[in-house]
């Protein structure tokens, strides 16, 4: 099976060249057939690396130790749904999986844009495979995923007990679409430079591609975040790491994108300033995927030391390079053809927006690469940490957050007094209200940035809510619905729109989860005989019991509390700590069982009002002499086996495996019967699962606004699209 | 005003207060930056009551608890040294001897005191469970 993957994987490299190099001649030589040939290259590769990765899969699946990566990813021991998402957990399976969604994605934007921006179309197909083959070269010469072993081994290795959580699971195939997705306005950007069609064509073709990258992109950000909190055993759900920020820098400057868009789709403008921000996006995108590879800057994510960096740099230096090189050539033809009327109108406050997210991209791109930046400047290596984070973004964060509440509200082209009248008195007042209010809760008023932040929340979703009223209002006066009819008609009719202000309105909650989580919450380390309490933020947390199991993956050690407020009973928390075996035989026969590595299961009371999260971290100390005499029983046993005639052996190795198994049991209970302190860490976090309610909004709204408009609407749209279009060539013609 | 004068004066206000901003950005960087040092460094040259952020590997057979802290030793990569660290915080889960690590820390004499929640752990690309067995293991829930 694994000749069959390589064989695949040259077969594919084969077609994504040709696809390359078919849809350039054709472009430049005129031949159509030439051009459809490329396109169905692509198809061609998607359907090749389907069942390539389909074969990685099953190999996952059946524990076929031949495979390399299944035995250093996979074993037999592995839950059956771990063992189908092992694939991406190695660099092999997780670049196959890359190329795959970037050979899908692709297919489809072809498919759909085949009556299409034609010219454009197969530069950005030759753009499109050539990152396919780039990844493919990858995946043959540097990290091939179907390398087999010469001596299959009877037992893998197994997953990294921390990648054992759903959301890690799927964390990856939503990242690796985001970026995917990316290329594909990445590429048709290209195309549409190269052949010089610069109109909105090759937005509107490729504008749904890019929201759905920003949607997968923040919705594999938002899953990180959450394995983070409820596995990494810290209590946070950012810490300002290099691979976290590499997925967030083409997130933001791809909000950017589809934000400015719109300003170049209804009045002509920024045309440099979208061509600029989509290039950096999609170059961001693969400096994504380089970070988590090339091992250049050190984070907890990372694939460790890896050969891939000199590839990736070059592939980036080409596209930075090629980037600027073709908007500098074109930039006669960027030119926008208005102007900005007024400081305050829509397009300025989008033009603002813009820039504070490109400043943010900014700040973070600074602060992640700093530690390269200072050694190329001082030579020294040094890092900044979170609270230089924080303080840049903190404010720009806040700045954008109003900013999503005001566009709404301001017309397009000039503001009037009448509109900010009709606008902008309930959110204000809103705002206001919310300040004062929360002034009048105890506490409250050492944390003002808080406060502030949760007035400008509460101004975003009063103009949210107030746009709907209005939209619902409007519709019930013409059509003379009923209030939920119309407002569902009023929201089918103009997805992009509403589903817009439900995103600002979920964005908003999510960082009002943040800041008031992080400003008003209380941490506590303590250590813990069982049947004491410790004190968090007004809660009693009393270490009720001990808890162990030993299983054939892992022994895990934990503990039950109980948690009340005023003597009254208010949650019941598990945590455990599980530790898995090692293959280090050093550690001794019974103490490889407690030697290798660890992983945290979170205690987590999730409340509209506040968390409540504990872990624990057992000390293994008291454990060692007992482990160390079963150590030496069994050794000594050992010894005794080898010296019998070659037909007792066996039956003695199993007997000896039985006994040492009851053994390593009778030691983990040694937890529950004779129970010694643990250290514990106790977090009461306000608001908290707000951030995960405020992402779920924020998607919805994404989803909204990626769904198709009913036929009429989008006749509609294509009418004055095709109009627009008309006037631009009528312009260029000129 | 004509307006192409007007854009003008705007582009170069909007222009020098990016300018501004990025150089307070870049001058903060390098004034709150810690530097990353190897033990060897750090015992050569560390500062009392400065911060830097220790790199390196856990030396095997150092790492000791009690009372919520522990104290393990960094080994410099490169010269057979190591320094003793102080630490107090969540210490992440792949956290072990041979581990490669990243700390912050001030000096304090021979010790290094490390900084509360400071230390990140390297994730390791690959693990090792234990090799077959017979049965099915330590597979009884107690």
């Amino acid at each position: 099976m694994a000749t069959v993957g390589r064989a695949l994987l040259i077969v594919a490299f084969a077609v994504a060249l040709y696809g390359v190099g078919a849809s350039l001649y054709g472009a430049f030589r005129g031949g159509h057939a030439w051009v459809d040939s490329g396109r169905r290259a692509v198809y061609a590769l998607a359907g090749v690396l389907t069942l390539a990765f389909a074969i990685m899969e099953i190999a996952f699946l059946r524990s076929d130790f031949s495979f390399n990566v299944v035995a250093t990813h996979s074993s037999t021991t592995t839950p059956t749904f771990y063992k189908a998402t092992a694939a991406w957990s190695s660099q092999e399976g997780s670049l196959l999986l890359w190329v795959w969604l970037l050979s899908i994605w692709s297919s489809l934007a072809l498919l759909i844009t085949r009556r299409r921006v034609r010219e454009v179309a197969p530069v950005a197909t030759a753009v499109l495979m050539t990152f396919g083959a780039f990844f493919l070269m990858l995946t043959l010469f540097w990290a091939n995923p179907f390398e087999s072993l010469a001596q299959v081994p009877q037992e893998g290795t197994g997953l990294n007990p921390l990648l054992r959580h759903p959301a890690m699971m799927f964390h990856p195939p939503m990242l690796y679409s985001g970026y995917t997705l990316f290329s594909i306005p990445f590429a048709f950007a290209i195309g549409a430079l190269v052949t010089r069609r610069l109109n909105a064509e090759w937005i509107v073709s490729t504008r749904r591609f890019a929201l759905g990258a920003w949607l997968c992109l923040g919705i594999g950000i938002v899953l990180g975040a959450r394995w983070s909190y409820t596995e990494l055993g810290w209590g946070g759900y950012w810490a300002w790491d290099p691979v976290e920020n590499a997925s967030l820098l083409p997130w933001l400057t791809g909000t950017a994108f589809i934000h400015s868009i719109m300003i170049q789709e209804r009045r002509g403008m920024l045309k440099v300033w979208n061509a600029s921000l989509v290039l950096a996006t999609g170059t961001l995108a693969i400096l994504g995927t380089f970070l988590v590879r090339s091992g250049i800057l050190d984070s907890i994510h990372a694939f460790g030391a890896s050969t891939l960096g000199i590839p990736f740099l070059i592939l980036i230096g080409a596209m930075v390079l090629g980037s600027v090189g073709l908007v500098t050539w074109r930039r006669a033809d960027l030119r926008s053809e208005h102007q900005l009327d007024s400081l305050f109108s829509r397009e300025a406050v989008f033009l603002l927006q813009n820039l504070i997210l490109v400043a943010l991209a900014f700040v973070v791109w600074w602060g992640t690469f700093f530690p390269l930046i200072s050694e190329a400047v001082t030579g020294t290596r040094a890092s900044v940490g979170p609270p230089w984070f924080d303080k840049y973004t903190v404010p720009l964060a806040f700045a954008l957050v109003a900013l999503s509440g005001i566009g709404p509200l301001i017309p397009w082209r000039r503001l009037t007094m009448a509109s900010v009248r009709r606008g902008f008195v309930l959110p204000g007042a809103a705002a206001l209200l919310t300040v004062l209010a929360l002034l009048l809760v105890p506490g409250a008023w050492q944390e003002p940035k808080a406060a502030a932040f949760a007035g400008v929340v509460a101004f975003v979703l009063t103009s949210v809510g107030q746009e709907l009223w209005r939209g619902m209002r409007a519709r019930q006066a013409s059509a003379r619905e009923p209030a939920p009819v119309a407002l569902a008609g009023v929201v089918r009719r103009n997805r992009r729109r509403y589903g817009g202000y439900v995103v600002h309105a979920g964005f908003a909650v999510l960082l009002l989860g943040v800041a008031v989580s992080s400003s008003f919450q209380h941490a506590k380390d303590v250590t813990l005989r069982p049947g004491q309490t410790a004190r968090v933020d007004g809660f009693d947390i009393r270490y009720v019991r001990a808890t162990a199991r030993a299983e054939a993956e892992k022994i895990s050690l934990g503990a039950v509390l109980d948690v009340s407020k005023d003597g009254k009973q208010v949650a019941t928390l598990r945590t455990t700590r599980g530790f898995y075996p090692s293959q280090d035989i050093s550690q001794g026969i019974v103490g490889r069982f407690f030697g290798g590595e660890r992983e945290s299961e979170v205690g987590l009371r999730a409340g509209f009002g506040r968390d409540i999260w504990t872990v624990i971290a057992p000390d293994l100390a008291p454990l060692t002499p007992i482990i160390e005499r079963g150590n030496r029983t069994f050794r000594t046993a050992m010894v005794g086996i080898m010296s019998k005639p070659d037909g007792d052996q066996q039956q003695a190795v199993a007997q000896l495996y039985a006994l040492r198994d009851a053994a390593v049991t009778a030691v983990a209970r040694r937890w529950v019967t004779s129970p010694w302190p643990a250290d514990f860490r106790f977090i009461v976090s306000p608001l908290a699962t707000w951030i995960w309610i405020g992402a779920i909004i924020t998607f919805l709204g994404g989803l909204l606004a990626l769904w198709p408009a009913p036929a009429t609407a989008r006749r509609r749209v294509t009418a004055g699209y095709a109009a627009r279009v008309a006037r631009e060539l009528a312009r260029t013609t000129q | 005003m004509n307006p192409s004068r007007k854009r003008r004066i705007r582009l170069v206000v909007a222009l020098t207060a990016a300018l501004l901003a990025a150089s307070a950005l870049v001058y903060t960087s390098f004034s709150a930056g810690s530097d990353e040092r190897t033990a060897g460094q750090l015992l050569d040259a560390a500062v009392a009551g400065k911060t830097y952020t220790l790199a390196g590997t856990v030396k095997d057979g150092s790492v000791r608890r009690g009372d919520g802290v522990l104290w393990f030793s960094v080994r410099d990569p490169h010269r057979p040294v190591a320094v003793r660290v102080r630490y107090t915080g969540i210490v992440p889960d792949p956290f072990r001897e041979g581990r490669g690590v990243m700390v912050k820390v001030q000096r304090r004499g021979d010790l290094f005191m490390g900084e509360k929640d400071s230390m990140v752990t390297k994730c390791p690309s690959k693990f090792q469970v234990a090799p077959p067995r017979p049965g099915s293991g330590p597979a009884s829930p107690t």
